[in-house]
């Protein structure tokens, strides 16, 4: 058989026939094109399908009998080898778009094929026995060399690049882990492992490679491998649904799968129903791998149906496809389950949908214009399906990443909390949730106050993490503890981070000019927006209580709003205090408040003169001043000219006398210095009260 | 005519006084209104004093008069062994009881609207019968002999909150008014103090007062007998929450009970509303819903009300007493305060008295001597003679001093009593007594 797709991979497996393997079912057939038997597309037309392959697929020559193709999982790349290599070798990847092309000699069929990482050696199984290297650094040997493992009668069963030079054979006895050394053209064993091995698995993303052991296959050996070394972890057992009748090979690597969700690693194992026990369909078994520490069964995912399976994990989430009906479902693992005391069961998240249709872009930009785009043959037998997010069609020579489309989701996950929960938990939140957030406010599908309420606290629970996680960082930098810690991180701000001034330009702004809801309506989300923030103690930044402030003037509530300054629901501040000066002309109340603001700020001393001098309040200016001790230091030119316009001889002569009294206090004579520019206010006081009035100098 | 001046009277308290005389008294009061006018035509003469009396005139509405007569305190002496009625002539503060007949108004407007529409809807026979059935109640419950400088104020006592129990309330009054989409207002209390008013503050101010004097004394008994008295038993039902009317319906299980609640006329200035005002309270926390007269709250609606509000008000009641705790726990404010002092703030009605004791029923009775009550009301009607703030003090018997202080729109009047103090010193404990209590208010030295 020549497996086309490299290694067997975890393709869409048959149901209560785990154990019978039919090889080369999953994996795309020479010559491919075994389309599915026009069924019915389940879901497809229903709408709303939250999933999609990526715009740009990468496109490689199908696998025929001339031209076989491999996929590495590790750097994502796919080989298309045409005559063992004599004819060439074309690597594409979905990361670098710039395909690798090269010859190599034809010494035998390929079995695997994969670049370390970084395209830096290029490794070849052409035997059960050996693997070739051959270096595409610049400057370095351009000649094949050799590596025979080194248990003796063992077969290899594969190989995975740990580094851009280190290796892992995987032999039926066991594995061996070797350094490469390009230049001398050889490689050393840094460490090897005798175990029996049934099959394994690799997962890149966080360098385990799961090793199946004794008879039945059901006892998993991980490793860890970092930097030249190599760790084992401890083995678990995978409970088997049925006690196997025989002791043969129960458990498949197509049932198995690895993958990283919510940065943890999961061991995922597609249990399928079986007629014994009395379970209701497939489910899905995460056993939760730590590094340190124990294997253990944490949730179980329940797909209520039987049939053929593939798993991705995108995004955090768990997708299984179900090829019977051409339809997927998604788990996430974050959301709540129901939890027994050791595992929790989660439903799936939304109904069961078809992938978006995919229209297969014709070949070369001549026939664009004259032939209409084919429609891709979705949940076709042919396709293979690889960790965390990949999907081959073989038949076509299509390699795409799967992904989450999050606004169909709206509409079908209607609990509003739910759908934070699950919109929060996504890489490309943001946009999707400030839309949430308008159509919530607004017709026709306006939500209750306590659902908006329900919807802020979310938002404001994810902030308030990272304002505290940004704080932490930034005190432990500050206080030069950094230093000590240097694998401290300044924290990720995600797009679930939704703070106040996104949630103002993109929703309450916008909704409180819209005014089309009741102003009562207006409001009550404006006070649940700043209740959410003050009960996550978020300092409530000034423009939403501007918002607040204009939306009670439009609607002339000024009571309402003195009793929310009353109890300093709308905090403190100079710019508040000045907003409320403004007001006072249509609210004279808003004066008092401007003024009791200011004194609680304390910092606004200038301010609070200046307001009382506008009024012609000199006197109370004055006696302010002189309370906190200010009056040495105040210009008296500011003061006579507010008495001279209060048009109040009494008061005039009172400030007057008053700053005579301080020059003579601080300076020994009453009169003025000519840099005080008091020249104007002197002649007017002698004017009205004659010259003799001036205070006299006092001599001792 | 005769028969003419006798219609002009549309209430006459008491009753029994013979029609010539009520004629009498009612065409002097007209005289002395009408004479004043002819030297100051905006502002007639709003009381007069004589040997025995003291009467007062209120305008409320335009031709509208109301006139109260209050008698002057007599004091008995023995004269050659006889005794001797001597009236006390100045005793009697004209501030606090023209304040009581403008309340007497603002009571009536409240639960009857103005006289002009009961006029209008019926004639001086609905307006009588409306003045009848209405004053014949008040009127005893007017104590005028207790009055004093809070009548003047008629102010508001707030209830002391951080800001994130204040949100909270908010928060339940949106959802509230939301799910009971009816409601048109709400106001919120918490032991007898106000926390938020939907209503405008006039409004507010009066219904304050019914509530706070007249509705929630009323109320005091089961109250006071606690959950497991047999008065709580017999309002089966209520095993999750403590919530109860205090206006309307009495047993929601019987379902021929009335759902009748008391009207209220608000913003009879400019939209003349007529509402329906339920009380519903919960422990000390007690919530006003006002809905449209023309929707009759249904037994149905009052047990959807009790369904929705009473489980959440329960709550919010024990967080409200729980955080109030907290806050005077932190603040050290457990201690008695050692001054006696009145505040009042124009602008927001805010009132706070150390003078007076706890509302008994219908009055809240001053703790320190009547003179010392008159020295308030009089330095009050100094303040109100002038726009400037002010300060005054006063060295009253037996070590007592009475410091006023006027500051913008705040007044506030200090009681201290130390024997050997002077000016200087009765200053500096005022000085003291605003850096603690006002401190967070604008409040000149």
């Amino acid at each position: 058989m020549a497996a086309a797709m490299g290694r067997d991979p975890p393709g869409p497996a048959e149901d209560e026939a785990p154990g019978a393997a039919a090889a080369g079912a999953a994996a795309g057939r020479e010559g491919g094109g075994e389309e599915g038997e026009g069924r019915a597309r389940g879901g497809a037309e229903a709408g709303g399908c939250y999933l999609a392959l990526c715009a740009r697929p990468v496109h490689f020559e199908k696998a025929n009998p001339v031209n076989c193709v491999f996929f590495d999982e590790a750097n994502k790349q796919v080989f298309a080898v045409r005559s063992g290599g004599a004819t060439g070798v074309v690597v594409k990847g979905l990361e670098d778009r710039n395909p690798i092309s090269f010859r190599m000699e034809d010494k035998g069929e390929v079995k695997c094929i994969k670049f370390s990482l970084g395209n830096k050696i290029l490794a070849v199984q052409r035997t059960l026995k050996s693997v070739d290297f051959l270096n595409f650094i610049p400057d370095s040997p351009q000649l094949e060399y050799t590596q025979e493992c080194k248990t003796k009668n063992a077969n290899i069963l594969g190989f995975c690049w740990t580094s851009s030079t280190e290796i892992v054979f995987i032999t039926d006895q066991g594995i061996e882990f070797y350094q490469v050394l390009p230049e001398k053209r050889s490689l050393k064993l840094l460490k090897n492992q005798s175990i029996n091995v049934n099959w394994y698995m690799y997962c890149p993303e966080s360098s385990v490679i799961l090793l199946s052991t004794t008879v039945l296959g059901n006892v998993l050996q991980p490793f860890y491998f970092k930097s030249g070394t190599m760790a084992k972890l401890s083995k678990f057992e995978i409970e088997l649904p049925a006690a196997p009748k025989s002791s043969k090979l129960s458990l498949s690597e197509r049932d198995i799968a690895m993958a990283t969700i919510y940065g943890q690693l999961y061991v995922l194992y597609l249990r399928h129903h079986s007629r014994t026990s009395n379970s209701t369909g497939a489910e899905v078994v995460l056993y939760h791998l730590p590094r340190e520490g124990s294997c253990k069964k944490t949730h179980i995912l329940k797909l209520n149906r039987t049939g053929k399976f593939a798993l991705n994990v995108v995004d955090n989430l768990v997708v299984v496809h179900h090829q019977d009906t051409e339809t997927s479902v998604i788990f996430d693992i974050k959301l709540k389950g129901e939890f027994d005391g050791s595992t929790t069961i989660h439903q799936f998240v939304l109904p069961p949908r078809s992938i978006q249709p995919y229209q297969i872009p014709v070949a070369g930009p001549a026939s664009v214009t004259s032939q209409a785009p084919v429609p891709c043959k979705l949940y076709s037998s042919s396709w293979i399906v690889f960790q965390p997010d990949i999907i081959i069609s073989a038949s076509e020579g299509y390699l795409w990443s799967l992904q989450v489309k999050l606004e169909p989701v709206v509409n079908l996950l209607l609990d509003k909390g739910k759908l934070m929960d699950f919109l929060l938990q996504r890489k490309e939140c943001k946009m999707v949730i400030l839309s949430v957030c308008s159509q919530m406010l607004s017709e026709p599908e306006r939500g209750s106050l306590s659902v908006i309420a329900t919807v802020f606290d979310k938002l404001n629970n994810e902030y308030k993490k990272y304002l505290e996680a940004e704080q932490s960082y930034t005190m432990v930098v500050e206080t030069g503890l950094s230093r000590s810690n240097p694998l401290l991180k300044r924290p990720v701000r995600t797009q679930a981070v939704i703070d106040q001034s996104d949630m103002y330009t993109h929703v309450l702004s916008v909704f409180t000019e819209k005014k089309e809801a009741p102003h009562k309506f207006t409001i009550a989300v404006l006070m649940e927006y700043i209740r959410s923030l003050n009960q996550f103690q978020i300092a409530v930044q000034h423009y939403l209580y501007e918002l607040v402030i204009k939306t009670l003037v439009q609607h002339n509530l000024f009571y309402m709003l003195h009793q929310f300054l009353q109890y300093h629901v709308l905090s403190d501040s100079k710019p508040l205090a000045c907003l409320l000066l403004s007001l006072e002309s249509i609210y004279p109340p808003a004066h008092q408040l401007s003024l009791d603001m200011l004194k609680r700020l304390s910092t606004a001393n200038d301010e609070i003169v200046e307001v009382l001098l506008s009024k012609h309040q000199v006197l109370a200016a004055l006696r302010f001043i002189r309370g906190i001790g200010g009056h040495d230091s105040i210009s008296a030119r500011k003061f006579l000219d507010a008495a001279k316009q209060a048009e109040d001889e009494m008061l005039f002569y009172t400030i007057f006398r008053f700053f005579e009294q301080r020059n003579q206090r601080l300076r020994g004579n009453p009169s003025f210095t000519p840099g005080e520019h008091c020249e104007e206010h002197v002649t007017f006081f002698k004017q009205v009260f004659g010259e003799h009035a001036l205070m006299k100098p006092t001599t001792f | 005519s005769q028969a003419n001046e006798e219609k002009k009277i549309l209430f006459y308290h008491p009753n029994e006084v013979e029609k010539n005389e009520k004629i009498r008294n009612v065409g002097l009061c007209e005289a002395i209104v009408q004479f004043t006018r002819t030297f100051s035509p905006t502002k007639p003469a709003k009381s007069l004093h004589t040997q025995k009396n003291r009467q007062f005139f209120h305008e409320p509405e335009e031709n509208f008069w109301m006139v109260m007569v209050v008698r002057n305190p007599i004091i008995e002496k023995h004269k050659d062994g006889k005794p001797v009625y001597e009236y006390q002539e100045e005793e009697l503060l004209d501030k606090v009881y023209s304040s009581v007949l403008q309340q007497c108004y603002s009571m009536y407007k409240l639960f009857n609207g103005t006289f002009l529409r009961a006029m209008e809807d019926g004639g001086v026979k609905v307006l009588k019968e409306r003045l009848e059935k209405f004053f014949h109640r008040y009127l005893q419950t007017l104590h005028l002999q207790s009055c004093d400088l809070l009548d003047v104020f008629c102010g508001i006592s707030f209830f002391p909150l951080d800001k994130m129990t204040y949100l909270k309330i908010q928060s339940f009054i949106n959802r509230m008014e939301e799910s009971l989409n009816i409601v048109k207002y709400t106001a919120f209390l918490y032991n007898d103090q106000l926390i938020w008013s939907g209503l405008e503050q006039d409004d507010m101010r009066i219904l304050y007062k019914y509530l706070t004097t007249s509705l929630f004394p009323r109320h005091m008994e089961p109250e006071l007998a606690g959950r497991d008295s047999p008065i709580r038993a017999e309002m089966p039902g209520n095993l999750q929450h403590y919530g109860r009317f205090l206006t309307g319906p009495l047993n929601l299980n019987d379902p021929e009970t009335k759902c009748r609640f008391p009207k209220i006329f608000v913003n009879t200035d400019d939209t003349y509303e007529e509402l329906h005002l339920i009380v519903y309270k919960a422990m000390s926390a007690a919530v006003c819903f006002m809905i449209d007269a023309s929707i009759p709250p249904t037994l149905e609606f009052c047990r959807k009300l009790d369904s929705i509000v009473g489980p959440q008000l329960t709550v919010l009641a024990s967080d409200i007493c729980e955080q109030y705790n907290i806050n005077k726990r932190i603040s050290g404010a457990e201690k008695e305060p050692q001054f006696k002092f009145i505040y009042f703030n124009h602008m927001n009605l805010a009132e706070k008295s150390t003078i007076h004791m706890r509302k008994t029923p219908s009055v809240s009775l001053a703790s320190v001597h009547p003179d010392l009550m008159k020295i308030l009301g009089d330095i009050n009607s100094d303040f109100s003679r002038v726009d400037e703030d002010e300060e005054i003090i006063v060295k009253a018997m037996s070590d007592y001093w009475v410091v006023g202080k006027k500051s913008d729109q705040r007044e506030l009047y200090v009681i201290l009593n130390q024997k050997n103090v002077n000016l200087i010193e009765v200053n500096e404990e005022v000085k003291k007594l605003c850096a603690t209590q006002f401190n967070n208010i604008f409040f000149l030295d």
